[in-house]
Parts: C-alpha cells; sequence; structure tokens
C-alpha cells in the first residue's frame, strides 16, 4: 500500500525533475562558464535515485504480493516462488516501462559522469535531447500505463504470471536486453548533440565509440538470451523463429553493428559524417519503433502482449515526433565537413567498411520490410499474409557467402590505399576451405551447391582469424575475436541445421522407439507438486550403438495460476550436440506425443555469441587505455 | 588460378546427388508442414502446433504427398482454402512484388551509392 | 535544391508511414479467413451418420436448394448454443441442413441429437477433421450458406446468433 504510493509519487518527481534539468541546462548552456554546472550532475543523480525508488517499490509490492496495486494483481500470485515475483516486476507491460526510464536515467547519468573531457555545450545539448526522449517515457508510463494503479476493494489472490514467463533465462533477459536496446538512446541524443555543435569529429567517434559498444555487447547477449529461452522453453527445438518480436530486437543490433563499423572510419579518417548520424539516429529509432510495433498490439506473434489501442497512439505519435525532430536538427544543423579531400581507394579497409554498412543495410531492409509489409498490405488493400522463415533464408542466406568473404578480407586491408597482396597463406587457407566443405558435404544427404558454397565462405572467415590468433601479435584481438565468433555463428548454425533429426511420435509408458541409431526408451512417470504447479515428469532413456545411455526427464506442468498446461522440455548439452526432448499429452488417449530432436553443435551457438560479446568487451577496454 | 575455377566446377558436379524417395517424401513434408501457419495458435507453424487443425492439415498433406502432389499445388490447396496468409512463405504475385524486389532493389541501390562515392573520391 | 528535394521525400515518405501505422491499430491482429466468399463446393466422399454409406458430394447437394452446412461436435460447448438456431433454420423449406459431424463419437453425437433435435437433413462423419479442411474451416462451429449454383456464398466462424439468421433468411428469399 504503502510502497505504491511512494512509487507514484517518485515517478511524478522524477517528471519534474526533467523540467528543472532542462530549465538549469538551458540557463547553464547560455553562461561563459567553461565547466558544466555541477548541480547538473546531481539533479540527473536525483531524477536516476527517483526512478529506482518507483522501480523497487514496484518490486516490493510484487514479492509482497500487494494486490492493491494492479500491476501486481495483473501479474501475480502468492504462490508464485520469490524469483518469478521478482522478475514479474518486469515481464509485464507496465514494470518493462519502468525498467525503460531506469536505463534511461542511467544512461544520461553515467554520460555526463564520464564525459568531462568533452566540450560544455556538447554535454548540454546531450543531456537536453536525453530529457526530451525521458519526458516522453514519463509522460506515457503516468498516463496510459501507470503500473501503481489502485485496486479496490483488494483482491484476496492475484492472477498470475504466464508459465512460459516463469524462467530464469527469460527473468535477466528483458535488463539485459534494455541495456543495449535503451542504451541506444544515448547515442541517438549524443549524436544530435554532436550536429547541433557541429561536433562530429575524430575526437566525438573516440569518444561516442565506447557507447556504441556497451550497448551493442547488452544488445547482442540480451538477443541471445531471448533466443535461449525460446529454445528451452517454447518446446520445438528450434532457437530464432524469424517472428516480429525477435525480428524487432534484431533489427537496432544490424544498425548498431554498421554503426559500429563506420565510427571506425570516423575515427581514423574523419569522413562519413552524415551516414555515423543517420546511423545513430536509425538504431534508436529502430528500439522505438520495436517498441511501438510490440505494445501496441500490431503485430501477430507467438510473444503476446496485452495491447491497448491508447498505449499505440502515444508511441506512434512519440515515435514520430522524435524522428522528425532528430531529422530538422539533421537537416539543419549538419555540415557535411568533406571539404577535406579524403580519397577512397578501391582496396583500402574503408572501402571494406562500406561494404560491411553495405551488407548490414541489406539485411536490416530484409528484416524491416519483412516484418512491417503485412501490416502496410493489410492497411492498404485488406490482403492479409505471413511473412516467415523461408522469406527470410531466401534473402539473407545467399547474401552472407560475399559477406563471409569480405568480413574475411576487409580486416587485412590497410586504411587509405592498400595493395593486392600476393600472400599464398590466403589461397591455401580458401583451398583448404573448399576441400573441408567438399567432405563434409559429401557425407551429408543435404547435396546442394548453396551449401557447399556458404560452408566454404564460413569456414574461410573461420580459419583466416584463426590463423590471425595464432600467427599475428594481435595487435587488433577485439575485432580478431569477434569476427571469429561470427564464422563460429554461423557455422555453429549452419551444421545445426543440416545435421539435426528429428522425430515426432505416440509413445506409451514402457514402448521403445528406434530412432536413427538411438534408441529412445519411455521408461516411467511420476507426478510432483510444487506450490505453483503440478507436473508429471516423464522419465527416457536414449540408448545409442554402443550402448552409451542418456537420461532425459521433460515435464508436463500444469499451473495453478493462471490455470495453464505448459511442457517442459529436457535437454541435455555436451559440447557436439544437445539432446532435446518434449512431450504433450493427447487428449483422450493413454499415450504421450513424443517430440524428440539430436541437435548438433547446438552450445557453440551460445559460446559463439558469447565471444562476439567478449570482442567488443576487449574493445571497450581498449578505447579507454 | 586456372586449376583453382576447374577444381570449383567439378567440386559443383560431384556434389549433385540424388536423394532416396522415401527420405525425400518425408523431408517434403516436413517442409511443407513448417511452412504452413496454424489458425489456432497463430504463432505457430502446422508442423509444431498439436491443434486439431494442424492435425487435420498433416493428415491431408500426408494424403496430397502420397497421391502424387507437387509441393506447389499443396500450397494452392490451402491457399484457395484459407487465403495467402496460411503459407509462411509468401507467393510472388502483385501483392508481394514489393516484398520481394524492395530489398533486392535497395541493395543494388547501396553498391551504386558506394561505387559512385568512390569514384568521385578518386577524381 | 538537392537538400530540399530530400527533405519531401523523407517527409512524404514519413507521413505515409504514420498513416498506415495509425490505421493499422486499428486491425485485429489475429488472422481469420475471409467469410465472403463465391466458391464452388468442394468435391469429396464422406460417409453418412446413420446409414455409414459412401456418399458423393454430388449426391449429397443434388437438389434445386439453398443448402447449409454445418460443422458440429458434442463435445464443443458453442454447438449447444447456436443449435435452437439450426432448428429454426430447418423450419424454412427453401433450405435443407446437412451437419458435418467434427471429430466426435457416434454416441455421444447420437446423443447429443437425440437430446436437442434433429436439425440435419443429412448428417455427414468427420472423423480426422480433413472434410473440414475441404470446406476451408479451421474449428467448431462453422457455417456455409450454399446457393441454388452450387456455390459457397457465405460462412460464419464460430456459432451463429440470431442475426446470422435473419441474413441467412435474406439471402435464401
Amino acid at each position: 500500500m504503502f510502497a505504491n504510493q511512494i512509487g507514484y509519487y517518485s515517478l511524478i518527481l522524477g517528471l519534474l525533475f526533467s523540467f528543472l534539468l532542462c530549465t538549469i541546462a538551458i540557463q547553464d548552456f547560455n553562461k561563459v562558464n567553461k565547466k558544466l554546472n555541477a548541480n547538473i550532475i546531481i539533479l540527473t543523480f536525483l531524477q536516476l535515485t527517483f526512478v529506482i525508488v518507483s522501480f523497487f517499490s514496484l518490486i516490493l509490492s510484487f514479492i509482497n504480493s500487494d494486490f492493491s496495486n494492479e500491476t501486481v494483481f495483473n501479474n501475480s500470485h502468492t504462490t508464485k516462488p520469490l524469483f518469478y515475483k521478482i522478475s514479474g516486476t518486469w515481464g509485464n507491460h507496465e514494470g518493462s516501462l519502468l525498467l525503460w526510464l531506469l536505463v534511461l536515467t542511467l544512461f544520461i547519468f553515467l554520460f555526463l559522469l564520464k564525459s568531462n573531457s568533452q566540450p560544455k555545450k556538447y554535454r548540454i545539448l546531450t543531456l537536453l535531447f536525453q530529457q526530451i526522449i525521458i519526458i516522453g517515457f514519463f509522460l506515457f508510463v503516468l498516463t496510459t500505463s501507470n503500473p501503481f494503479n489502485y485496486l479496490f476493494p483488494i483482491p484476496k489472490e492475484g492472477l498470475g504470471l504466464n508459465p512460459i514467463l516463469q524462467d530464469p533465462a527469460l527473468a535477466i533477459h528483458p535488463p539485459i536486453l534494455y541495456l543495449g536496446y535503451v542504451g541506444a538512446s544515448i547515442i541517438f541524443s549524443a549524436s544530435l548533440a554532436a550536429v547541433a555543435q557541429n561536433y562530429i569529429s575524430k575526437e566525438w567517434a573516440q569518444h561516442i565509440k565506447k557507447w556504441v559498444l556497451i550497448s551493442w555487447i547488452f544488445l547482442s547477449l540480451g538477443i541471445m538470451l531471448g533466443s535461449i529461452w525460446a529454445y528451452y522453453e517454447l518446446g520445438w527445438g528450434g532457437f530464432w523463429f524469424w517472428d516480429p518480436v525477435e525480428n524487432v530486437s534484431l533489427m537496432p543490433w544490424l544498425s548498431l553493428t554498421a554503426l559500429l563499423h563506420c565510427i571506425a572510419v570516423l575515427e581514423r579518417r574523419a569522413t562519413l559524417t552524415s551516414w555515423v548520424v543517420v546511423l545513430s539516429i536509425t538504431t534508436f529509432t529502430l528500439s522505438m519503433c520495436g517498441t511501438f510495433l510490440v505494445r501496441s498490439g500490431l503485430l501477430n506473434s507467438v510473444h503476446t502482449f496485452a495491447n491497448d489501442p491508447a498505449r499505440g497512439i502515444f508511441i506512434l505519435i512519440f515515435l514520430f515526433v522524435l524522428i522528425i525532430l532528430s531529422l530538422g536538427v539533421f537537416f539543419i544543423f549538419h555540415k557535411d565537413n568533406n571539404g577535406n579531400q579524403n580519397n577512397f581507394f578501391w582496396l583500402s579497409r574503408e572501402t571494406s567498411i562500406l561494404i560491411n554498412n553495405w551488407f548490414m543495410m541489406y539485411f536490416l531492409s530484409v528484416v524491416l520490410i519483412g516484418t512491417v509489409y503485412p501490416i502496410f498490405l493489410d492497411v492498404i488493400s485488406s490482403e492479409k499474409i505471413s511473412v516467415g522463415p523461408p522469406f527470410y533464408h531466401k534473402l539473407i542466406a545467399p547474401f552472407l557467402i560475399p559477406f563471409l568473404l569480405f568480413m574475411a578480407l576487409g580486416p587485412r586491408l590497410k586504411w587509405i590505399k592498400s595493395k593486392i597482396e600476393k600472400k599464398y597463406s590466403i589461397i591455401i587457407i580458401f583451398i583448404i576451405s573448399i576441400i573441408l566443405t567438399f567432405f563434409i558435404i559429401k557425407n551429408l544427404t543435404t547435396n546442394i551447391l548453396f551449401y557447399t558454397l556458404l560452408l566454404s565462405a564460413a569456414f574461410f572467415l573461420f580459419f583466416t582469424t584463426l590463423k590471425e590468433f595464432l600467427t599475428k601479435k594481435l595487435n587488433n584481438s577485439s575485432q580478431t575475436i569477434a569476427h571469429f565468433g561470427f564464422s563460429l555463428l554461423i557455422l555453429s548454425i549452419l551444421f545445426n541445421g543440416i545435421l539435426s533429426s528429428e522425430v515426432i511420435t505416440n509413445m506409451k509408458i514402457g514402448e521403445k522407439f528406434k530412432f536413427g541409431k538411438e534408441e529412445i526408451f519411455f521408461k516411467k512417470i511420476e507426478e510432483r507438486r510444487e506450490s505453483n504447479f503440478n507436473s508429471i515428469v516423464a522419465f527416457f532413456e536414449i540408448k545409442d550403438l554402443e550402448g552409451n545411455v542418456v537420461e532425459l526427464e521433460p515435464e508436463i506442468r500444469v499451473y495453478n495460476q493462471p490455470l495453464m498446461v505448459t511442457s517442459e522440455a529436457d535437454i541435455k548439452t555436451t559440447l557436439l550436440e544437445d539432446k532435446f526432448i518434449v512431450m504433450n499429452l493427447v487428449k483422450g488417449n493413454e499415450y504421450f506425443n513424443v517430440r524428440y530432436q539430436s541437435k548438433p553443435f547446438m552450445v557453440w551457438i551460445w559460446i559463439s555469441v558469447f565471444l562476439l560479446g567478449l570482442g567488443g568487451t576487449i574493445g571497450l577496454f581498449k578505447t579507454r587505455t | 588460378m586456372k586449376i583453382f575455377r576447374i577444381f570449383i566446377i567439378l567440386l559443383l558436379i560431384t556434389n549433385f546427388s540424388e536423394l532416396k524417395s522415401d527420405e525425400k517424401s518425408d523431408i517434403l513434408k516436413n517442409k511443407i508442414l513448417k511452412n504452413i501457419r496454424c489458425l489456432i495458435c497463430q504463432g505457430q507453424s502446422v508442423y509444431d502446433s498439436e491443434s486439431e487443425f494442424a492435425s487435420s492439415i498433416k493428415l491431408i498433406v500426408d494424403k496430397k504427398i502420397n497421391e502424387g502432389a507437387k509441393e506447389d499445388s499443396i500450397y494452392s490447396f490451402l491457399i484457395e482454402k484459407y487465403g495467402d496468409w496460411i503459407v509462411y512463405e509468401p507467393q510472388l504475385n502483385k501483392n508481394t512484388y514489393i516484398l520481394w524486389l524492395l530489398p533486392l532493389l535497395l541493395f543494388l541501390l547501396g553498391g551504386a551509392i558506394i561505387v559512385k562515392k568512390i569514384q568521385k573520391k578518386n577524381e | 535544391m538537392k537538400k530540399n528535394i530530400t527533405i519531401l521525400i523523407t517527409g512524404v515518405v514519413l507521413s505515409f508511414c504514420f498513416i498506415i501505422l495509425y490505421k493499422g491499430l486499428n486491425n485485429p491482429n489475429t488472422y481469420v479467413p475471409k467469410t465472403s466468399i463465391k466458391k464452388d463446393i468442394p468435391i469429396f466422399n464422406a460417409v453418412d451418420f446413420f446409414s455409414r454409406k459412401t456418399v458423393s458430394s454430388d449426391e449429397i447437394f443434388k437438389d434445386n436448394t439453398y443448402y447449409i452446412v454445418n460443422i458440429w461436435a458434442s463435445w464443443c460447448v458453442p454447438c449447444r448454443v447456436e443449435h435452437p438456431l439450426l432448428m429454426q433454420l430447418n423450419e424454412n423449406h427453401s433450405v435443407k441442413l446437412i451437419g458435418l459431424n467434427y471429430r466426435d463419437s457416434f454416441n455421444n453425437a447420437k446423443k447429443f441429437i437425440d437430446e436437442f433435435g434433429n436439425p440435419y437433413s443429412r448428417i455427414l462423419i468427420d472423423k480426422d477433421g480433413t472434410l473440414g479442411v475441404e470446406f476451408g474451416a479451421f474449428g467448431v462451429p462453422e457455417t456455409f450458406l450454399i446457393d441454388r449454383n452450387k456455390k459457397i456464398i457465405k460462412k460464419f466462424i464460430g456459432p451463429i446468433d440470431q442475426e446470422a439468421v435473419n441474413k441467412i433468411k435474406l439471402m435464401i428469399k
């Protein structure tokens, strides 16, 4: 009860502080003093504190199962384990918006704290632009999605959290994802401020690069956690479904990756200024756009979110205000200071980075168009279509081949102008890749020309980066590790896709089923009781030809609040393959529907994303020193 | 380099071989089922869904494949019944030209911009 | 000049996107197949509920009259709701009702009909739901109106209500 009020009033105070901050910042902007008014940083800290207080009071209400709070009532239940009571805080619309606010205010505070060496006016403008976003979100939360709405009479019990959201990976997925997704706001604000101050320069690139990296690392990890969740929880054994909600997180990542590469050009050559700004704006616009698409309920997705048209209209208008604002700033203030004739040569690092951006933008356009096209078509002609995995595979996979080749060769080129190296090692690696692919594909049933090319290209990148590790002085370790991680990612996805095998069958207790070289044995079932669900646990044994036995225990859970039946997969992970089993009840039958999959190299997909993140992290620490 | 090219060509030729027919029909069936969207649980493919609708569709697809129907004719059968929405891979028609071609056009445009930029600066 | 054109184009594209997205907000995000359709009735063979004989679609729709095909099941709760309305429709002599018994057991279906009455001039068995697919149905209940030219002219997804009955009566006049 009390926590509710504290939370609500902290939010209002936070909003008031935004206005206060803006006033003080504008005053300070015109003063001649060189240093930023120290009060500003204190005030942003206070604003952050208010949001934190508000956030924690919501958590407290969740922990105490205070059902006088509407959000808690809608999304929690007394029998839920403490961990999921807490994670339920951001597992719903209102709470996740508080998380948005938290990240927005956290980033501007950190930005001001860490940008002492930057020009004062630039810092103040960044603060102002960020405050515009923050005010927008405060108003959004307070007018359409107040997390502290009162309920009277106070209900005895809550409605409970959707069981598929009661998962450890999903509990940490939103905070991590938002650090990247919302963290892009600071890049947006800073680049607009830099444009307004005509400060897009080598120095600026150096300074903004770490923020780009931070967002990028968290976004990569956040997407991966979401993917892990889908793999464990949805029970289909896939990790990426090209579902609109997934696409929406991938789009800013693509744009951010392009920006990350482009910043390097700006840092060295002070060129491509307009493009860097456009990418900075695009990244955050895509984050906002994603929030709009997801929160307005415009999309038809596996992931169900409560939708309310008023919310949709608010974010839509806010989104367009931000776009118009940013384009306005860009068109009015931006001077393309490319007068300092920076030559681009065909064979140079710059060109290779442009090519990276070219492909990234293409991938982005595929994902963006694929995601929003059905909405446009529906409004214009009332025709409804689905755009699913085959569309994305067809348009993206062929382009990965040249992309991977460029990715392997690009980093070998020198800045400004490079010569064609007569390096036999590259040719040897290339031949090795092809031969290796040849023998692998030869032994498989998937005899497709396309896979041969794609695998060769991926191997080529893999070996080139690997060779770099072994021979070079590792002067650009972050890039090498990230590229190596990417090649590993593509390789594991490909092998996973080609070598995965699965079977769906009906089985009774005590039955055996032969599947390829393995035998699935349905040993027994057992009933279990937990505070928030009852479950049927099945015991399976998978025996291979050598007699090795792996035990798997999938579950069918009947959650009490809300009443819902879910299937929990059981997965045994080894370095070489995952064994994945999930079962479902069949209405009115004594047998179960069993789905067994063997998924090679699954764990390497997660490892390679970690490597990507590791590469980014190394880059982050290198720019600091 | 010549040897190299010959090598690639050889590789491509040797790599095409036919699959066994029962394996092939199973692969085809799964491919089709994964490309059909379930109307009951709308985020899932028929392949992944356990709904009654999905099981009926599975039977129909199975029957059609055994009758020797081609992949495309199965899709057009279902599209006729349920509309374009039912398949995950949009067919290329007047409604989807933009969907399929716009990304490719943008790719060409991007390439043109890069070429122009480099040439201009080289002058 | 070049800048102005860029601004103009961006402006137009943005307004276009805004309008579309704004309008899109009002559209439902779940898909339901179109209900106003003009399609030939499918050609099929089915088993008769009572006689257990296989009949062809030509035989079933042979009379020069309107037909209503209703997909139902004894386990389906909304079917109970619409059942009295079907009985009411059956009193109309310019239309014949065909029942499609969807994924049901004979005994349960029989009990259902004995209890609530049989509005159907013929009932067909759809044990595995594939017959429903022929009609383009994806659940129970669904109701199809077929005109004298043997075309499906209207489809009702979910239980029919009085409004739907009035509409049907108007269409078969």
